[in-house]
Parts: structure tokens; sequence; C-alpha cells
């Protein structure tokens, strides 16, 4: 066990481990992804309240979803920084933040233009959509942080406390459907329930959402390493690898 | 298939254009993402091949210099 912590704390055992795990996770997740896009834009039932406007539920959701469990993700990642001092929970919060932040970015932009047909407007100030802005915001002030301070240290912890404060806002996104009167429709998926909607609807769904959570995988895993290769650039493995071609 | 015909898959009863600039906006999005992610990394490995090329570059051209300084003095 005490191992496994020491190895995982090495960014030369993460990079090689990274490498043999990162095709599967693409390729995978692409095949998910793009599986569950086409089931649902083509072959899922038509929606008879909203019409064919639902669609967008298999991009909506996986971003969504995505967006609010990355930052949990970069939450723990925080605490250990701060805790444990480990240099590769801080070079996966660095990788992450800018997926997040895009992530959030497409729940927003695809919920906008979900809700001008079925709500009759792109945006209002409401619970919901409120808190998924502060989270577009928070995920840019980490990357924005994060790069402004050079000190590799004091970034990291800066970074760590600032993605601590910000975690409140993820209950807040989860709950703002049940807490506030809003426009935007309750949770699809719950643990503890069945799907409200029938399963050549809600396959496709999961399957997106699987497909999206490899692909987030796969590039926190390039960007990681990416981070890596600058950061270690002055050891002896790195230079090996680079002048063996860095492949 | 849950369309009668192309056209109708394209107009979507008329949610298509919404529906399309959707998918379009999210998967652009993503192959951005990818294809950045995995640029920046090819550059980064590019940016150290080249510093370590001018390193032993240096260390070539040090190495003789260094060895010219050594000239035999002849005190009398």
């Amino acid at each position: 066990m005490w191992q496994f912590f020491h190895k995982l704390g090495s960014p030369k055992w993460f990079y090689g481990i990274a490498n043999r795990f990162m095709p599967w996770l693409f390729w995978l997740g692409l095949a998910l992804l793009l599986g569950g896009l086409v089931w649902g834009l083509a072959f899922a039932p038509k929606d008879y309240l909203q019409g064919n406007s639902y669609r967008i539920i298999f991009i909506h959701v996986p971003s969504a979803f995505l967006a609010q469990s990355v930052y949990v993700m970069m939450a723990v990642a925080g605490v250990v920084t701060l805790v444990w001092r480990m240099k590769l929970a801080d070079l996966f919060v660095k990788a992450a933040a800018p997926v997040g932040a895009v992530l959030t970015f497409l729940a927003l932009f695809t919920g906008a233009v979900w809700g001008k047909p079925t709500w009759g407007t792109w945006w209002i100030w409401d619970a919901r959509l409120t808190s998924m802005l502060i989270l577009l915001f928070l995920y840019l002030g980490v990357v924005f942080l994060g790069s402004a301070i050079s000190d590799e240290k004091s970034s990291a912890r800066a970074v760590a406390v600032l993605v601590l404060v910000g975690v409140v806002n993820i209950p807040i996104i989860k709950y703002s459907v049940e807490w506030w009167n809003t426009l935007h429709q309750p949770a699809t998926f719950k643990l503890t329930e069945k799907p409200s909607m029938p399963a050549e609807m809600w396959v496709p769904l999961l399957l997106s959402v699987l497909g999206l959570y490899l692909l987030f995988g796969w590039l926190a895993c390039l960007r990681m390493q990416t981070e890596i290769l600058i950061r270690e650039r002055r050891t002896r493995w790195v230079k090996d690898f680079v002048s063996t071609g860095g492949h | 298939m849950a369309f009668d015909s192309l056209q109708a898959f394209w107009l979507m009863d008329g949610h298509g254009p919404y529906v399309w600039t959707c998918y379009g906006v999210f998967l652009a999005g993503l192959v951005g993402l990818a294809l950045w992610s995995r640029h920046r990394r090819k550059v980064v490995i590019r940016e150290q091949q080249r510093q370590l090329a001018r390193d032993r570059q240096d260390q070539g051209e040090s190495t003789p210099a260094a060895a010219a300084t050594f000239s035999r003095i002849h005190p009398s």
C-alpha cells in the first residue's frame, strides 16, 4: 500500500503508466461517446413534450455531469496537495482545469440553445444557470491563478485553496433544482431511483456520459504528461526520454 | 431510425438548427481540446530536444577552447 502510494507520487512512473492506458481510454471513450450520440440523434424516439429539441440532452447532460465531477476530482487532488504535498495531485489540478472550463462552457452553451425552443429564452438568472456560470468562473480563476504564480510550491498551494473554497458551489448546483423554483428540469439520473425516461433514451445517454468520462481521462493523462515533461526537464530520465524521440 | 427521411433528420421538425448547432459546437470543443493538448506535448518535446542539442553543442565547442588555454609558460 505505502509502496503504491510512493509510486503514485513519482512523475516518471506515472508517465509510463499513462502511456499504457491512454490508447484504451481514447478508443473506448470515443466509441462509447460516438455510439451514444448517433443512437441519441437518429434512433432514440422523439420526446412527446419537447419534440426533437430534447436530443440536445445527449451532449448537455454529459458536459454538465463531467464539469461538476471534474471539479470534485480537482478538490480531492487539492486536499492531497495541501496535506501530502504530492506533486502529481497539483499536476492533475493544473491539467484538468482548462478541460473543466471547456466542459462547463459547453454545458452552458448547449443549455442556452436548448432553452430557446423549450423555455422561450436563452438565459435566465435562476439558481441552476447562475451556479453553473460561477463554476465556469472558478475554473477560469484556477487556470489564471496557476499561471500567474511562477513559484511551483506557492502556486500549488494557492490553487488548491481556491479549488477547495469553490467546492461549496457543487452542492448548490446539484440541489438548486430542488431548493429553488427554477425553469430547469430535475436531474435525469438519480442513484436511488429508476430513470423516468424509457430505456431507448437513457441507455444512449449513459453511453455518452461514460464515453466522455473516458475521454476526459485520456485528456487528463495527456496534459499531465506535458506538465511532467516541463517540470522535470532537468532530470536524467526526461532528458533520455526526449533524446530517444519522446514516444 | 426515428426519422422517415434524411431531410426529416436534418430539419427535426424545426428544431434542426438548435440541435445541430449544439452538436457542432460540442464536437468542435472536444476536437479542439484534443488537438491543442496533443500539440502542446509535441511542442514541449521538440523544444526540449532543441535545448538538449544546444547544450551538447556548447559542450562540444567549449572542450577544445578550454584545451587551447593551456599554454606552457617558461619562467626563466
